[in-house]
Order: C-alpha cells, then sequence, then structure tokens
C-alpha cells in the first residue's frame, strides 16, 4: 500500500501518526487520572465521571463567554482561568456528592456504580435544564487553534502539544501528591487498611472527601482541555466513560503508573491500527486485546499487592 | 371563489378550489375562517373512530425531548408546534382547531415503540409527527402499519423504505447526494474522493450509493478511501493523516453527533484550511444545528449538501424564519431537518381538506400529487412513494454559522427510494 509514496511523504506520515498516538496518550491520560484516584484508592465505582468532566467543559463555556463579553482584551489567556475553576466546581460538586452519598456506601461498593450512574442521569438532566440539550460550541482562543508546520508535510496541532503539556504536568502533579505528600501517605494507608489507619489518628472521613473532591476536579480539568477537541453537550460525557475504566482498569486499579502504563499501550495500539484498518475495526480488535489480556491477567499490568 | 360560495360547497368541487386557491398564497384574499366545521359533520369525515370532535382534532408529537438525541429532535418539535399554531390561526383544519399529544421517546427505540402504539390505540390521534433517526422509524413501523396511523417523518435518510403509513418530508439519500457530488464535480473539477463517515445504516448506505455514482457514473472519478468510525468517536488525528497521505480532492465527510464537533475541531486544528479547498469538504450530515456545536470558525469553508438552509432567499422563507423565531427566540437556528418537520402539518391539512375525510385510508389516498407552494424551501410535491419532490442545494459554511447557497438543481429532483443501479 506504500510503493505510490517517495521516502520522506512516508517517513512525514509516520512521524504524524506517531505524534497522533501521543495526544491520544494524553486524552487517555487526563481521562483515566481523576478516575484512578476514585476507582483505585477507594474502590468507588464512579459512573458519574464523564458528567464530572462535562461540568469542566461547561464551566470552560461560561468562562470563555464572560471574557468575550466583558474582558476581550484577554480572551486569550481566558484558557488557564477556565481551568483553574473548572477544577474548583468538579471538586466542590465532587466533595458535596461524597458527603451526601458516597460516605454512606464505602461498606457496599458494588451499590456505588447504582448510585453514581443514578447521579450521571441526574446531572445529565441537570446540564440539559440549564445549557438546552443543544450543545453549546466555546469559543477557543485563536492561537490555541492552529498548527505547527514543523517541515513541508509535517504539521503539529497546537492543541495537541497543549493536551500533552497538560497531562503530563497533572500527572506530576497527582504522583507528587500521592507519593511525597502527608495526604497522599494517608489516602495510601486507608487504602491499605482502613481500620488501622483510623486506629493509628487518621482522619479518614476527611481524607476521604478530599480525595474524591481532587479526582473529581481532575476529571473537571480534563473536561475543560477537551472541548478543544470534542463536543460539549448533556451527553457528551458518555463519550469518555467507556475509554475511562477501560484504561483504569486494564492498568490495574490503585497503580498511577499503571494507568499511564495502560493508557500508552492502549493508545499506541489502537492509533497503529486506525492507521492499517478501518476506525472501527481498530476498536474492535482493542477491545478484544484488552479482554483477552485481562482474562490471563485479571488484575490488569500492574497490581499493588495489598494484605487484605 | 367567495366566502358564501365555499360555505355552501360542502361538494368536491368546491373543496378543490378552496384548496387550489389556498394553495396559491392567496390566504389574504379569504376571511381567515374558510372551511366551517358545521359544513363537514364529524360523522362524515371521521368514520374510524379517530380523536375529531366538533370543534377539534387531536394529532401527536413523538420526539425524544431527553437523551442523547434531544439536540437534534428540539428543532423538529419547535417547527411543528408552529406549523400547528399556524393552521389554528388560520382556522384549523375542516374548521377544527389542532390539539396536539407530545410523547416523549426518550432517544430510545422500544420507547418510541411503546408511546406511538399509546398515541395511535389509547389517544386515537389522527396523525403523527415524529421520530427523527432511522432506528426509531423503523421501531414504529411495525405499530403504525398494525393499527393504521400516519406518520409524518422529517428526517433526511437512507432510503430503502416506502411504508403505505409513512409520508416522508425529508430527502431519501439519492436526492441529496448525487446533485452535490455532480456539483463538485462539474464546477470544482474534483475527481478523487474520501468517503467518512460514523458507523451506522445511513452514513453506510449513503456512502454506498456515492461510492457507485462515484464509480459508474462519474467520468474518470474515483473513491480513494472509505472509512467508519463508532458513534461517539473523539480521536480523528489517524484518518486525516490517512487523507493527507491519500491526498482526494474531496473529503466526503457523514460524521454525526458529538463526533462532528471533534472532526473538525480536529481537522482545523491539524491545519486543513477548509477555506483552501484542497481538499474541498462536502458534508450531508452538518446543518446550522450542528454547527452551534461545532462552532462556525471550525467549519469555514466547508460545503453542505442538502434541501434547505436558513439562508435560503424566498417570501416563503423570511416569513418562517421571521415566525420561528418569534416564537422560539432571537438565537434560533433552523435547520433541514427542522423546515422538513415544519412541512408536515401543513401536508397533512393539505391531504385531509383534498380528501374531506380524517379517515386514515382517504388521506393516504390523497397524499399523492398533493403541493405546498408555501413550502419554506419552496415549492414541494408528494410523489406517489410518499417522499416529496425537493430541490437540492449546496451551501458553503460562513464563520457566522450560515450557510450561503451557492447551487440549486434546476428542477425538483424526484424521490428515488430504491434507485435501480446503486444497491
Amino acid at each position: 500500500m506504500f510503493s505510490e509514496y517517495t521516502a520522506s511523504e512516508l517517513g512525514a506520515i509516520f512521524a504524524m501518526q506517531g505524534f497522533a498516538g501521543l495526544i491520544l496518550f494524553s486524552v487517555f491520560v487526563l481521562m483515566a487520572l481523576g478516575l484512578a484516584i476514585i476507582f483505585g484508592q477507594m474502590g468507588v465505582i464512579n459512573m458519574a465521571h464523564g458528567e464530572f468532566m462535562i461540568l469542566g467543559a461547561y464551566v470552560t463555556y461560561l468562562v470563555s463567554n464572560l471574557f468575550g463579553d466583558l474582558m476581550p482584551a484577554l480572551f486569550s489567556g481566558y484558557f488557564f482561568v477556565a481551568m483553574i475553576l473548572a477544577f474548583l466546581a468538579a471538586g466542590a460538586l465532587g466533595m458535596f456528592v461524597e458527603w451526601a452519598l458516597i460516605r454512606h456506601l464505602y461498606k457496599r461498593p458494588l451499590d456505588t456504580l447504582l448510585a453514581t450512574w443514578g447521579l450521571s442521569l441526574i446531572l445529565q438532566q441537570l446540564y440539559r435544564s440549564i445549557f438546552g440539550a443543544r450543545e453549546v460550541g466555546v469559543t477557543i482562543p485563536d492561537w490555541m487553534m492552529g498548527s505547527l508546520p514543523l517541515t513541508d508535510l509535517i504539521e503539529v496541532p497546537i492543541n495537541g502539544i497543549f493536551v500533552m503539556v497538560l497531562a503530563v504536568g497533572i500527572s506530576a502533579g497527582v504522583y507528587v501528591m500521592m507519593y511525597r505528600s502527608r495526604w497522599g501517605q494517608q489516602v495510601r494507608a486507608i487504602n491499605n487498611n482502613r481500620q488501622m489507619a483510623d486506629a493509628v489518628g487518621i482522619n479518614t472521613a476527611l481524607t476521604d472527601r478530599m480525595t474524591f473532591g481532587i479526582g473529581c476536579g481532575v476529571a473537571g480539568v480534563a473536561g475543560s482541555a477537551f472541548t478543544m477537541i470534542g463536543s460539549t453537550g448533556p451527553t457528551a460525557g458518555q463519550q469518555y466513560i467507556v475509554d475511562t475504566f477501560l484504561v483504569v482498569v486494564f492498568g490495574g486499579a490503585g497503580s498511577l503508573l499503571g494507568t499511564i502504563a495502560s493508557a500508552f499501550s492502549i493508545s499506541q495500539a489502537q492509533s497503529i491500527m486506525e492507521f492499517f484498518l478501518s476506525g472501527s475495526m481498530a476498536k474492535v480488535l482493542t477491545l478484544l486485546t484488552v479482554v483477552g489480556i485481562l482474562m490471563l491477567r485479571p488484575q490488569g499490568l500492574f497490581a499493588l499487592k495489598l494484605r487484605k | 371563489m367567495t366566502n358564501s360560495a365555499n360555505s355552501k360547497g360542502t361538494n368536491g368541487l368546491s373543496r378543490r378550489a378552496v384548496l387550489a386557491g389556498g394553495a396559491a398564497l392567496t390566504a389574504s384574499l379569504f376571511a381567515p375562517k374558510g372551511l366551517r366545521a358545521a359544513d363537514f359533520p364529524t360523522a362524515a369525515v371521521n368514520t374510524t373512530g379517530l380523536a375529531v370532535t366538533d370543534d377539534t382534532v387531536t394529532i401527536g408529537i413523538l420526539h425524544s425531548v431527553t437523551g442523547t438525541m434531544a439536540i437534534s429532535e428540539t428543532g423538529s418539535v419547535q417547527a411543528e408546534k408552529l406549523a400547528i399554531e399556524q393552521i389554528n390561526a388560520q382556522g384549523g383544519i375542516l374548521g377544527r382547531k389542532i390539539e396536539y399529544v407530545q410523547e416523549d421517546g426518550a432517544s430510545d427505540w422500544p420507547t418510541f415503540a411503546e408511546k406511538a402504539k399509546k398515541l395511535l390505540v389509547q389517544d386515537k390521534v389522527a396523525s403523527v409527527m415524529g421520530c427523527w433517526t432511522s432506528a426509531s422509524r423503523k421501531a414504529v413501523l411495525p405499530v403504525f402499519e398494525q393499527y393504521n396511523g400516519m406518520l409524518y417523518y422529517p428526517t433526511f435518510y437512507e432510503g430503502l423504505e416506502q411504508s403505505p403509513n409513512v409520508i416522508y418530508t425529508g430527502q431519501e439519500a439519492t436526492q441529496q447526494i448525487i446533485a452535490g457530488l455532480d456539483w463538485v464535480n462539474k464546477v470544482k473539477g474534483a475527481k478523487s474522493f474520501y468517503l467518512l463517515g460514523s458507523d451506522y445504516i445511513w452514513p453506510r448506505t449513503s456512502n454506498k450509493i456515492a461510492r457507485k455514482h462515484i464509480e459508474n457514473y462519474m467520468e474518470g472519478c474515483k473513491v480513494v478511501g472509505e472509512e467508519y468510525y463508532p458513534l461517539g468517536h473523539t480521536q480523528f488525528n489517524s484518518v486525516i493523516n490517512k487523507i493527507r497521505l491519500k491526498k482526494p480532492d474531496v473529503i466526503y465527510a457523514i460524521v454525526v453527533g458529538g463526533s462532528n464537533v471533534a472532526f473538525y475541531k480536529q481537522l482545523k486544528a491539524a491545519g486543513i484550511d477548509m477555506t483552501k479547498e484542497d481538499p474541498i469538504l462536502l458534508t450531508i450530515s452538518v446543518t446550522e444545528d450542528e454547527i452551534r456545536g461545532i462552532g462556525g470558525e471550525n467549519i469555514d469553508g466547508a460545503y453542505a449538501c442538502m434541501k434547505y438552509f436558513q439562508s435560503l432567499d424566498n417570501d416563503n422563507n423570511a416569513e418562517f424564519v421571521a415566525a420561528f423565531k418569534s416564537m422560539w427566540g432571537e438565537d434560533m437556528v433552523i435547520g433541514d431537518v427542522t423546515q422538513a418537520a415544519y412541512l408536515g402539518p401543513w401536508l397533512w391539512k393539505a391531504a385531509v381538506e383534498k380528501a374531506g375525510s380524517f379517515d386514515i385510508d382517504k388521506v393516504r389516498e390523497a397524499s399523492p400529487g398533493i403541493e405546498l407552494p408555501t413550502a419554506p424551501e419552496g415549492y414541494v410535491k408528494v410523489h406517489e412513494n410518499h417522499h416529496l419532490w425537493s430541490k437540492t442545494r449546496v451551501g458553503l459554511a460562513k464563520p457566522d454559522g450560515q450557510y450561503e447557497v451557492v447551487y440549486e438543481t434546476a428542477e425538483l429532483v424526484e424521490p428515488d427510494p430504491f434507485p435501480e443501479g446503486y444497491q
């Protein structure tokens, strides 16, 4: 299939395709980090993860309108404000949900699946009532929408670079919080043995609320970033939920490194296959491979050894 | 024709004359209440027990106002309610005001079937304006055929269907596709095409027709790629790279829903400037409604091929757009399907008046040949096969989210739901 192209064309295409794979990787990491914190560390199956992402997207939409109306001079920079507000809004809603709903279900982890699924339906209808059933168009500053021509053939989308930088930054931030901070130590202690953590004086209730809030906040930032590449509508969160769980479960719940490794392998496999096969077929093969590997290794790629 | 003549006129001739007069957009010559209920006794116009009283007739509206499809179907509901209100303001149908029962299909196909049955069996509605996706139409079809209802279906769709119980007010695939392909070939000199779509029946059937037409009827033209992505797919960088490699003259895109937004944003981010027309982007799935989600600046320079654009310049459309906005808000946009949904109640009214009866069988018999010169898209006519004769147009997307009409077929395009040589 490549005989009709020159070597430089092929090189350019492979470079761009490799880059497409890296963008997909960053998108997966952003989607999955919030869930990896909540599902991995707390064991809560958060089906409303996508709706928390969309909350971030709607916040971005509101901020972009606000800047467009009131401060057009600063419009090109609104995105950073929007991401911070998205984190705060989604985090605050997450902490509220933990307080009102999730904390009553820690002893029944499977019920969290049903409860958060109900929550996702409620949030979808809420978005529909507030913002309307139609998708909203988020205006992205011009500097973020173009591409950088590296050579005649290779063009790199700027929003792709932005998503990659963001993914690296947030991963680093989560890593530091998880493994280098007192809060992270407490979270891991609770994950290892809740009763013992309680007994040694860790405020498990507060830590849980913080953890859930931060997980949702990260989802909010991801949703804010995805306004550059995807749609913003009441049900748009559903587009992400399957891939998100796929990445987290495949990586091994509870392992941050596992989530990143899994995002990398799934995204590369998918983007390489998409190039040689049709899009639907690539998806089918990716899913089949994941199912196959999970049958052989149910705990996922990287699993923590826990004493239960 | 005077009002007194038509108050005497219970015979078919006079009714037909009234219709012809109304059809010529000379409604102002008549007193608004042209037909009086007393001239059409309920027992005579309703022999099958439909919900028709001496003053009212009840119809159903069946769309999704919750769930994924609410994004698309909201416009249709609004257009249908506008048409009903306008018909009532002109005196209703056979002197009877239209009332409606609205049911929510909730983007769930079995729910559509259940609600259709409720409308036909329990509410005994005289007709139903409804459905959007092909899946919902396929789900209600057996219900409409079993209980003998009449459905006015607004969406452009893949064809390959013709039910005695459905009037299709949108275009079937060949009407929408062929004119656009011929245009891009003749006017823009395009020779190679990359077909792309979401993975379900409408894009696949449409691309099949497009491929047959390109390969068999367009000289020297070829398809260089054909590809489908799952509904809701949000990553199009790989296919954009493949398109770069194949260098087609035209990207023929039938991507729908949220994927649409992702596709056009990523196309722009990848440095493909559609205003340069290298390649040309031609779509049949992006109406003004979808552009609101995509953002006008992201689709600037793309061409869309369908039968209606909000920017169409004619008196009917100017009136329609003004009425729609005054009823639903200034910031509303009107897409192809919304306009087709607006035709439903008017086509039904014309058929009922031609038949002089609400009976489903008589309305069905009267439907072929119904003309609607007042349609916002311009004159349309119901074909024997229950689809509409209509013109096909090509629009150029502008940054403000509207299309500029750059081409329209000289003649009405005949609907051909079972196209020979294309299957």
